[in-house]
């Protein structure tokens, strides 16, 4: 058995001379033992043991193969390259032949030591080091071969005037704007642990994905997860997968959610205005989905809005007694809001109701729409104005329009009555319970409108 | 309005930017920093340095400079009537944004357009005016890429190209008369005019650049453009039809097939529906089946009845299938030109047979060594020891198999 020990993992010029003597001395490659030293080693001016040899004629596209191979972490990279010598005095041309198992193989290894050289320039990230002297920029990397001294050149060549680092577990790069340094392997510990720069990156990256083209498979397969740990913007990945279709499904015009608890938990994560901002939560409609009669209201109050459910403070209250008073069942009523979001003004301890703008329930409107899709109502009642907005696209008066039957946009066939909340602000007794025997009745004739359209 | 914070503006002109699918930083003139006060270094291939959840590669900082827009393209996320937060870059932020990003090792260099502002001068001009900063105050040497206003002024746009590697003009849509419907404010006919005097300054250019050493350069990785598809009701054939013309006549490095992404408060007069993406695929395919494969556009019809690329498989597959006699095909006989014709071998795969094959007879094993997917080759080729008999006379060898249907469905 022959001992030969190279500098570094991927010392070529020790290899190159190694190779010389093997050959001349014809030692065939399995009698021969390959050694490396640490990567930060300088290279030994020659194999010890071994004669110097004349050289090898080899042709170009081995010496660049090796160039390449002798990177690659595989132990056997040496007595391949060892074998292809030997057989290339035989067959000159044997690196063209892919079909050959040897050439395949080695060629194999070249193409997958260029594969990490390339994500080696595509991943390192590098963050600045705060230092009185001028720009220090650092980065932590883990290549799967013993790229770095290949690599250095490029990033010579990019970052020529600036210091920068790269440490890595097996060595380290350093270029001090003049000359490069090899140094030992070091730990992430030893890299700094943020840059101020790299939140405008990630804020970068969330921003340039397209939600509506969803291809986690392929992004994975340029950028292997083994990479990940050392990407500031992959944090920002699984986020982005699992909002992706929800996002897809709010800027899908036309694109249906299955189901009323798809669409829920949809809107629940909705901002297309401003109000998700203040308010504890989206409070969506409520029902079966086979309703024939729905109920439109203005939007959620407080109560509703700390609950999660339409029409359960006051106002609610009233409906149901008044609903049970018209004789129809609440449970199979399909119940929801124009706005899905709570609008206040915060004084002191309380938070005041205030109505919906126009923008408002334009931008609430799609959700609306979706409903109606899904429930496919025989009958819609708006209680008070903003439903009757919502719903007829524009500006309503109920005492004008109450009563009867209306047509809306998109078919539906829709009916205008009060919020029952208005009877709770009349003072009066004699003219709040006259208003309520009116809207108990508008309630009947849609029971009986809603019947009618469904028999 | 409370000014906006530049992480705020980021995210917002990146959003904005998302809809144009280039995002190359190959094929421009070599540089490196060596020898220079800033850094940069262009090599030939472009680096991908991260990609995004979409599959897409992010190789640049794709941005706008601002999304407040005159126009009002119904296809577009930043038009005139669009309700999206706008916001607008300082030419200053611009370039730290890039240099920042650059010496972290994030990006190979920028990608700069913008909605319309006062006038297509001002804006081009602004443009313009990033780039300049970049190279002659910095002496920034990584890749940037233009968008080109097409209603700027010649001046304008040979500046453009003194500091870009790349300028491109968008070309929208397949056809002027849907441009005219959907971009009331652009003109086909402009368009096309602006792009022929980009062609013409890069060859010259390049002509020059082989003559003298020091001839001032012009987008030295030529120009581009970009195609929406599914927003109007051109068919396949009619895309693929402008694509080989703008190839032909304006020497265009790549023309970039974009499927229509429902927006954000899309315009009413769009068809609301998920991006056409296998049809984004199928047309990239005949692009270069067009370009690096010999077809021409009258043998693509061939395999797209009624205008429409068969979109359960590959084109060139869909072509073999309605041309059985052609095939099989000996490999280690057939010219170039048949080879390639086979689906499933590609130009890089085809050179390696050349190669092996003037050293030995290829056998199936040696073929399967060589080929990405032996599967969807084996149909179509013999070698000594394979022949395929019966597999190419069955209706479609390569269709998924059939499925039961469901009597209760």
């Amino acid at each position: 058995m022959r001992r030969v020990r190279l500098a570094h993992p991927a010392d070529l010029e020790g290899f190159r001379h190694a190779l010389r003597a093997l050959v001349a001395e014809g030692t065939p490659p399995a009698e021969v033992l390959w050694e490396t030293g640490p990567q930060e080693a300088l290279p030994l001016a020659e194999a010890p043991g071994l004669a110097d040899a004349p050289p090898l004629a080899v042709p170009r596209r081995f010496a660049e193969l090796a160039e390449a191979v002798v990177c690659h972490s595989d132990p056997a990279r040496f007595a391949l390259l060892h074998e292809a010598a030997l057989r290339l005095r035989a067959d000159r041309r044997l690196l063209e032949d892919r079909a050959d198992p040897l050439a395949d193989r080695l060629l194999a290894l070249e193409k997958a030591v260029g594969r990490d050289i390339h994500k080696m320039r595509a991943f390192v990230r590098f963050r600045e080091l705060a230092d009185p002297e001028g720009p220090h920029f650092v980065a932590w990397f883990e290549p799967e071969h013993h790229i770095l001294r290949a690599n250095c050149g490029f990033f010579i060549r990019r970052f020529a005037n600036h210091r920068w680092t790269i440490l890595t577990p097996e060595a380290s790069a350093h270029w001090d704007g003049a000359r490069l340094h090899i140094l030992p392997g070091a730990t992430k510990a030893d890299a700094p642990g943020e840059d101020p720069l790299e939140a405008l990156w990630t804020g970068y990256y969330r921003s340039i994905f397209n939600p509506a083209r969803l291809k986690v498979a392929a992004m994975a397969g340029e950028m292997p997860k083994k990479y990940w740990k050392n990407l500031p913007e992959a944090a920002a990945i699984p986020g982005l997968v699992a909002a992706a279709s929800a996002r897809t499904a709010e800027m899908l015009e036309a694109g249906q959610p299955a189901d009323l608890a798809g669409l829920a938990a949809a809107a629940a994560r909705c901002t297309r205005c401003p109000l998700h901002g203040p308010a504890s939560r989206t409070v969506f409609g409520e029902g079966p989905a086979d309703a024939r009669l729905m109920l439109v209201g203005e939007q959620p109050g407080d109560q509703e809005d700390l609950e999660g459910r339409p029409f359960v403070g006051p106002a609610g209250q009233l409906l149901d007694l008044c609903l049970a008073e018209a004789g129809i069942d609440r449970a199979r009523a399909y119940v929801t809001n124009a706005v899905k979001h709570f609008r206040f003004v915060a004084t002191g301890r309380r938070r005041l109701h205030q109505s919906p703008d126009a923008s408002h329930i334009e931008a609430c409107r799609w959700w609306l729409d979706q409903e109606l899709a899904l429930v496919r109502p025989a009958l819609v009642v708006m209680l008070g104005a903003s439903a009757g907005r919502a719903l007829l696209g524009r500006p309503v008066t109920v005492g004008r329009e109450r009563g009867r039957e209306l047509g809306l946009p998109g078919g539906w066939r829709g009916f205008l009555t009060v919020h029952p909340s208005f009877l709770l602000r009349i003072e009066n007794p004699e003219a709040a319970a006259a208003e309520r025997a009116r809207f108990v009745a508008d309630l009947r004739a849609a029971q009986a409108l809603a019947q009618a359209r469904a028999a | 309005m409370p000014a906006l914070s530049l992480r705020e503006k980021l995210e917002i002109l990146a959003d904005a930017a998302k809809y144009d699918a280039s995002c190359a930083s190959s094929g421009t003139s070599r540089r490196t920093a060596l020898g220079g006060r800033g850094m940069g270094s262009t090599e030939g291939m472009g680096i991908c340095h991260s990609y995004a959840p979409d599959g897409r590669c992010i190789s640049l900082l794709k941005i706008l400079l601002t999304n407040f827009c005159q126009y009002d393209c119904a296809f577009c996320i930043n038009r005139r009537s669009s309700s999206v937060r706008r916001a607008r870059f300082t030419v200053d932020e611009v370039v730290r944004l890039t240099l920042g990003f650059y010496a972290r090792n994030y990006i190979e260099g920028l990608f700069l357009s913008s909605g319309i502002i006062r006038s297509p001068d001002y804006t081009m001009e602004e443009l313009v005016r990033v780039a300049r900063t970049l190279r002659e105050e910095h002496d920034f040497r990584g890749y940037i890429h233009l968008k080109t206003i097409p209603d700027a002024s010649p001046e304008l746009v040979r500046e453009a190209g003194l500091y870009a590697d790349r300028l491109s003009i968008n070309i929208e849509l397949p056809s002027a008369e849907s441009l005219r419907a959907l971009a009331p404010e652009k003109d086909a006919g402009r368009i096309e005019g602006s792009m022929a005097v980009l062609g013409e300054r890069i060859a010259e250019a390049r002509d020059a650049s082989r003559r003298f050493a020091h001839a001032p350069r012009f987008a030295p990785a030529g120009q581009s453009t970009q195609m929406i598809v599914g927003a109007d009701a051109a068919d396949d054939l009619a895309i693929l039809a402008t694509a080989d013309g703008l190839y032909r006549r304006h020497a265009m490095r790549r023309v970039y097939y974009s499927a229509y992404s429902p927006i954000p408060d899309a315009s009413a007069s769009l068809p609301p529906s998920p991006p056409p993406l296998a049809r984004e695929h199928r047309l990239y395919q005949a692009d270069w089946m067009l370009r690096f494969y010999g077809f021409t556009l009258q043998e693509i019809a061939a395999a797209a009845p009624g205008g429409r690329l068969p979109l359960e498989h590959d084109p060139k597959l869909a072509w073999a299938l309605r041309h059985r006699d052609r095939f099989p095909v000996d490999v280690n006989r057939a010219p170039r030109e048949l080879l390639l014709r086979v689906p499933g071998l590609g130009p890089k795969v085809v050179g390696r047979i050349l190669l092996s094959r003037r050293h030995r007879t290829l056998r199936w094993a040696d073929l399967a060594r060589l080929v990405a997917s032996p599967a969807k080759v084996k149909p179509f080729v013999t070698t000594p020891d394979w022949r395929p008999t019966a597999l190419l006379d069955t209706a479609d060898p390569l269709a998924p198999p059939p499925r039961q249907l469901s009597l209760f469905g």
